[in-house]
């Protein structure tokens, strides 16, 4: 087969050849010791691995991470629980269980309706970000934290016990939530808007 | 104390050499002549002739009885797939090693069993003296074994050879 | 023979006994970080302060580890094996000369076990006897790869001894001597052998790998083909015999290199540092150390740059190139000597 006129993408590759090698190259120690310069190279070249436990690798401010559940300004769930992102997730990894507010719980819930149950696979997420671009009340928000390795399954669902945010440690999320983001959020012309 | 360690090697020499021939396992028997070898080695040790120990061991050890082992491990030789030989072959083996034995035994009678000279006072055995009596006494049969050697890899180059 | 020479004497082989098995030990972290060092990586530093304990760790889990033997295995053959191959590697040490001589009490002693006078054709013969820890331990595994990496073993290291035997006549013929101490004390200063023998040099380097069975010449136990090779079947202890032997072979190889061809513990204006008899021993073993330190770097730099020969590759190399080269290497030898005197 010719393949002169295939163009090399990386333009990296080489023509291989079949010819003689000559007595120097017969010898082979001026390629070997040509690959021992190389090796000798790296030894002196910064490391590639980073020491996990004590540095971490930097993530990116908009790094998507494991989901957060937030809370308004007063420590309310801002959850209505509409299943935007479960329709959203194209994972199929969210399900949720609607509940109306009870009298006495306007502290705890923002609206009539909430989530009494909300949960994610995080084994099935692809960690898109398509829920939190859905949600429609600011609650569903990705974070730069990462989804803890585990033995079981069972231990990956996550219910709201891991996905609300505490009260007392408000999680950060205004990298994510940018005027921008904000600003496409509230335009009319979106489904999710209405 | 040499002369203990002279019957421990006497004793474990003609074991193994016993075990050679009794020994039904291929390898047991080539382990059990390498064992021997060693033996022979420790001997010429206490001879005070390290040069012929050490080369013993390199030459018979180290490389023949390798091979030989190599050969029989390779060959997988089983206990079942042994024949019987003939009974005219066994008792030719018979008449020809009691005939050996007659002459061992007969040249053992003959010999005066007294050391002319103790080794382990002379140095005889070091490479030096060695090398002076190989190359200076006895230059011809040397030669001569070293013909014998060249004609051996000649032919054993030809053999190996694909005609 | 009186008692303080027989306690020096004892004192010294086994300091060296364990200098080997503790050099043995460090040689396999050394080996993994600098693996990981030419990869780019950092190599093991979780066990103690750069890894520093690792060797500790991995001794310890070879010795919890399970103790298996085959079932149609034969059993004395079997552990007789990883014993020979550890007995035969711990056993060259004894005809090294480490450094010069000591004065203790007002008596003079060299730093060496045993000054045969034949000592490097002991070396010799020691190591031509370590093909049978690997070939009876593979053959006693009962199991066909054990037994072909045993088989590729014996050829690759009795094809290997000829070179490096002839290897080793040129530099026997250029000294007149087979004593170690003596072929190092005629390096004295910078008169290294390896100026006169560079070819000698290079074949003994190769063959010695070969011997140590280290890439490129790792086939007895070539991972990709024959599982583990002649140790397939050996788990914990015994196994850990057959991977401390290849470390303490290659240890002693690299002395053996660095006596023979770079003076030892012999080193350059040793005599204009005007340094007491005793501390210019001291010295001379801290650079013959460095020196072995060197070449065991060098090993481990090869094994970590080449990549593995074929099989018929390695036969060619040994027999068509590496023989006829040392046999050219000793005639010219023999005629410069013969010109010369």
């Amino acid at each position: 087969m010719d393949n002169s006129n295939v163009q090399s993408l990386s333009g990296r590759s080489k023509v291989v050849s079949d010819k003689k090698l000559s007595f120097v190259e017969r010898l082979y120690l001026p390629a070997i010791f040509k690959g021992m310069v190389i090796t000798l190279k790296h030894l002196l070249k910064r490391k590639a691995t980073i020491r996990y436990p004590e540095t971490k690798r930097e993530f990116s401010d908009i790094y998507r991470g494991r989901h957060v559940l937030k809370r308004d300004d007063q420590g309310r769930e801002r959850c209505t629980a509409c299943g935007l992102c479960a329709v959203a997730c194209p994972a199929e990894a969210i399900t949720m269980v609607a509940a109306e507010r009870k009298a006495g719980e306007e502290h705890l819930y923002r609206e009539e309706k909430y989530a009494e149950k909300y949960e994610i696979n995080m084994l099935r997420c692809i960690f898109c970000g398509l829920c939190e671009e859905a949600c429609p009340k600011e609650s569903i928000f990705l974070t730069t934290e990462i989804v803890k390795s585990d033995f079981l399954r069972d231990r990956f669902i996550y219910g709201k016990d891991m996905l609300v945010e505490p009260i007392d440690k408000p999680i950060d999320i205004s990298k994510r939530q940018t005027p921008a983001v904000l600003a496409f959020k509230k335009e009319k012309n979106r489904k999710h808007n209405d | 104390m040499k002369v203990y360690l002279f019957y421990f090697l006497c004793i474990l020499a003609l074991y193994s050499a016993l075990m050679v021939v009794i020994s039904r396992k291929p390898v047991h028997n080539v382990l059990y002549l390498t064992l021997a070898m060693f033996c022979i080695a420790g001997h010429y040790i206490l001879l005070n002739a390290q040069f012929l120990a050490v080369v013993h061991i390199i030459v018979y050890a180290g490389a023949i009885m390798v091979l030989f082992l190599f050969t029989v491990m390779l060959l997988n030789l089983n206990n079942e797939s042994e024949f019987r030989k003939p009974a005219l072959v066994q008792l030719g083996a018979v008449v020809a090693g009691g005939l050996l034995m007659l002459t061992l035994v007969g040249v053992l009678k003959q010999t005066d069993m007294v050391m002319t000279t103790d080794p382990t006072t002379t140095q005889i055995g070091l490479v030096k003296n060695l090398g002076k009596v190989l190359y200076n006494d006895f230059l011809l049969p040397f030669e001569v074994s070293s013909i014998l050697f060249l004609s051996a890899m000649v032919g054993a180059v030809l053999l190996g050879k694909k005609d | 023979m009186d008692q303080q020479f027989i306690i020096y004497k004892t004192v010294l082989a086994l300091s060296i006994m364990l200098i080997s098995l503790l050099v043995a030990m460090y040689s396999t972290l050394a080996e993994r970080k600098l693996a990981a060092f030419f990869q780019d990586r950092l190599g093991p530093d979780r066990a103690g302060p750069f890894g520093l304990l690792q060797p500790l760790a991995d001794g310890v889990k070879l010795f919890f580890k399970e103790e298996f033997m085959p079932a149609s295995a034969n059993k004395f053959l079997y552990i007789l094996g990883p014993s020979i191959t550890m007995l035969v590697a711990l056993l060259t040490s004894a005809v090294i000369p480490w450094g010069d001589s000591l004065t203790i009490n007002g008596q003079t002693y060299r730093v060496q076990v045993a000054d045969v006078n034949i000592g490097i054709l002991y070396v010799f013969a020691v190591v031509s006897v370590g093909v049978y820890g690997i070939m009876i331990g593979g053959w006693a595994s009962n199991n066909k790869y054990a037994l072909l990496g045993a088989i590729r073993a014996a050829s690759q290291m009795i094809s290997y001894e000829l070179a490096m035997g002839l290897s080793i006549i040129a530099v026997i013929m250029m000294s007149g001597t087979l004593s170690l101490q003596e072929i190092v004390d005629q390096q004295k200063g910078f008169n290294w052998n390896v100026w006169y023998q560079p070819l000698g040099f290079i074949i003994f380097l190769i063959c010695a790998l070969a011997e140590c069975n280290r890439a490129p010449f790792d086939l007895p136990e070539c991972e990709t083909e024959l599982v583990g090779g002649y140790h397939t079947e050996y788990s914990s202890m015994k196994l850990g015999f057959y991977l401390f032997a290849e470390y303490i072979n290659m240890f002693i190889s690299a002395a053996i290199i660095s006596a023979l061809y770079f003076g030892g513990y012999h080193f350059p204006f040793e005599d204009s540092l005007g340094l007491s008899a005793n501390m210019l021993t001291i010295v001379g073993m801290v650079v013959f150390f460095i020196k072995i330190t060197f070449f065991g770097f060098v090993f481990m730099w090869i094994r970590w740059t080449l990549p593995r020969f074929r099989y018929d590759q390695l036969m060619g190399l040994g027999w068509k190139k590496l023989i006829p080269l040392a046999i050219f290497n000793m005639v010219i030898t023999g005629l410069i000597v013969r010109l010369l005197n």
